[in-house]
């Protein structure tokens, strides 16, 4: 019997976490820009976005750099080693691009927003922010969600549009493959709308939505102890990195399922 | 300036018949308190009696679960967004921690409730801030960082800040917890001539027996969701409640356990 009662409380207690992170996004999304709120965002873009920028350049120049070496050593053995720039930028640009400058973010800014709005909350300063009159959810979560909103899909972008010139690196100036049919092969495969805007565009926008969402609502909701913020930044990049990857299978096998 | 505000007949928080639980546990327990105007109404009792949810439940961050709080005859707890927005322009709190703005410059931490309820020009806000540091004793320090700030320091910033809108009522939650002496000293002065100089209610939630006696005009000691006593520091002090006693005089011995028997830990009745 207790069993089943814990099972329910479990289950209600995720439920209605659920409900207050849904009820917490809506009423972002649905408020006006407050009163310095334009400077707030772009200082939180600075830091969430700029700051990411290393992190997201060295691994897509790397992950492009590990496919062009894995694709041409594949394609070679058929001849087909002119098919290797079609090969490296579908595979970034429908899959690899977004999934995992998503994960990347998710561990870096991610964790990073949790951390510092827990930390907020167990200072006291939120509490001191709305005994001011002042919600603590327009001042200081909003900025930060809008932030991680606009600066993934960029950062996903450059991230794909490194990831080619790695593989490119590799595969065509080390290895040797043919620098024209290297780019034409890119060309004539690559749809802008099909690719480019479904697979990294839109695919980005999801998971920034997903990742800073549950950063920012793991931080503002944990538990204000050192303890209590440690579980909130181990959640925000388990329940990121879970949701990325099997939103990914989802939009994958609605946008391309039919090829 | 020695002699006290006369008591007006209407006091500026009522809290009536005010019932609080935490999940199982029981906050308060049907009790009923009044802030007189002008007046220092201090709240005494042991740790984790849940004093800082007392004053959360006047600013309206949190909502009884029965009873009701009554600022200026009006119900906190039923107010619409707009008013409570205004009530709490009318309210400064001192936290515990200071909860100073980490992000923000001492001059943005004063200025932001400044900001957040007026549209004065930014020329006015540097007055008033300036004036609100003098007033703590920090006057020059705007450019500085909270991290720069020692314990001390940092509270006072939070005091100007917490008075930047010359509120009605200011609220103290612990403010002598972790300081040395002479910055005890320094608050003590510092509470006692900004009710003087602004004619403040104050309320002080502490635990610090001598601080307290010394500044409070009236006190409650509340333990265990009821009160266990109340009255002015001299009243207390002859105060017949064996809890009181306990309370004021700090010993072991006394209703309050100190030690407790391995079975009050299996039955789950020690409680933090």
């Amino acid at each position: 019997m207790n069993t089943i009662a814990w099972l329910g409380r479990l289950v209600i207690e995720r439920i209605r976490g659920i409900g207050a992170a849904a009820h917490m996004l809506l009423q972002i999304i649905f408020s006006l820009p407050t009163k310095g709120g334009f400077g707030r965002f772009g200082y939180q873009m600075h830091r969430v976005g700029v700051m990411s920028l290393l992190i997201i350049t060295v691994s897509g120049l790397f992950i492009g750099a590990v496919l062009g070496l894995q694709m041409y050593s594949i394609l070679v053995t058929f001849g087909a080693e002119s098919m290797l720039g079609t090969a490296i930028s579908l595979t970034l640009l429908r899959e690899l691009a977004s999934v995992v400058a998503a994960l990347l973010f998710a561990g870096r800014a991610g964790s990073a927003l949790t951390a510092e709005i827990g930390s907020m909350k167990q200072s006291e300063q939120l509490a001191s922010m709305e005994m001011i009159g002042v919600d603590p959810l327009k001042q200081i979560v909003s900025p930060r969600l809008w932030a991680g909103i606009v600066s993934l899909p960029m950062l996903t972008v450059i991230f794909a549009a490194i990831g080619i010139i790695g593989g490119k690196m590799v595969g065509v100036d080390f290895l040797g493959a043919d620098e024209g049919s290297f780019w034409s092969g890119m060309q004539n495969t690559v749809r802008f709308g099909h690719d480019i805007i479904n697979g990294t565009i839109i695919k980005s926008i999801v998971f920034a939505l997903i990742c800073t969402w549950v950063a920012v609502y793991q931080g503002y909701a944990c538990d204000p102890t050192p303890e209590g913020i440690a579980t909130a930044m181990t959640r925000t990049v388990v329940y990121s990195s879970l949701c990325v990857l099997g939103f990914d299978f989802v939009l994958t096998a609605v946008m391309f399922g039919g090829i | 300036m020695n002699n006290k505000t006369p008591l007006s007949t209407q006091p500026l928080i009522e809290v009536k018949n005010l019932s609080f639980n935490r999940g199982e546990r029981v906050i308060y327990d049907n009790i009923s308190l009044n802030i007189r105007r002008g007046q220092i109404t201090a709240i005494m009792g042991p740790s984790g009696t849940g004093k800082t949810t007392l004053l959360r439940l006047i600013g309206g961050q949190l909502v009884p679960d029965q009873g009701e709080v009554l600022l200026d005859a009006k119900d906190i707890a039923k107010m619409s967004r707009q008013e409570l927005f205004s009530a709490r322009a009318r309210m400064g709190m001192l936290f515990q921690s200071g909860a100073l703005f980490t992000d923000m410059s001492v001059y943005e931490n004063v200025a932001f409730p400044i900001r957040a309820h007026t549209k004065l020009p930014e020329n006015l806000i540097a007055e008033l801030v300036a004036l609100k540091l003098e007033s703590v004793g920090l006057r020059g320090s705007e450019q500085l960082m909270p991290t720069e700030l020692s314990g001390g320091m940092n509270r006072r910033v939070a005091l100007a800040r917490a008075i930047a809108l010359d509120p009605d009522l200011i609220m103290y939650d612990e403010p002598f917890a972790g300081q040395d002496p002479i910055v005890k000293g320094v608050l003590t002065r510092l509470i006692r001539s900004l009710r003087e100089a602004l004619d403040l209610t104050t309320i002080i939630v502490s635990h610090d027996v001598a601080e307290t006696l010394s500044i409070a005009d009236y006190i409650y000691v509340v333990a265990e969701g009821k009160i266990q006593g109340e009255g002015t520091p001299e009243e207390l002090q002859n105060n017949a409640s064996p809890f009181v006693h306990q309370f004021l005089t700090g010993s072991a011995e006394g209703p309050v356990e100190y030690q407790f028997s391995h079975q009050a830990y299996l039955n789950n009745e020690v409680r933090p």
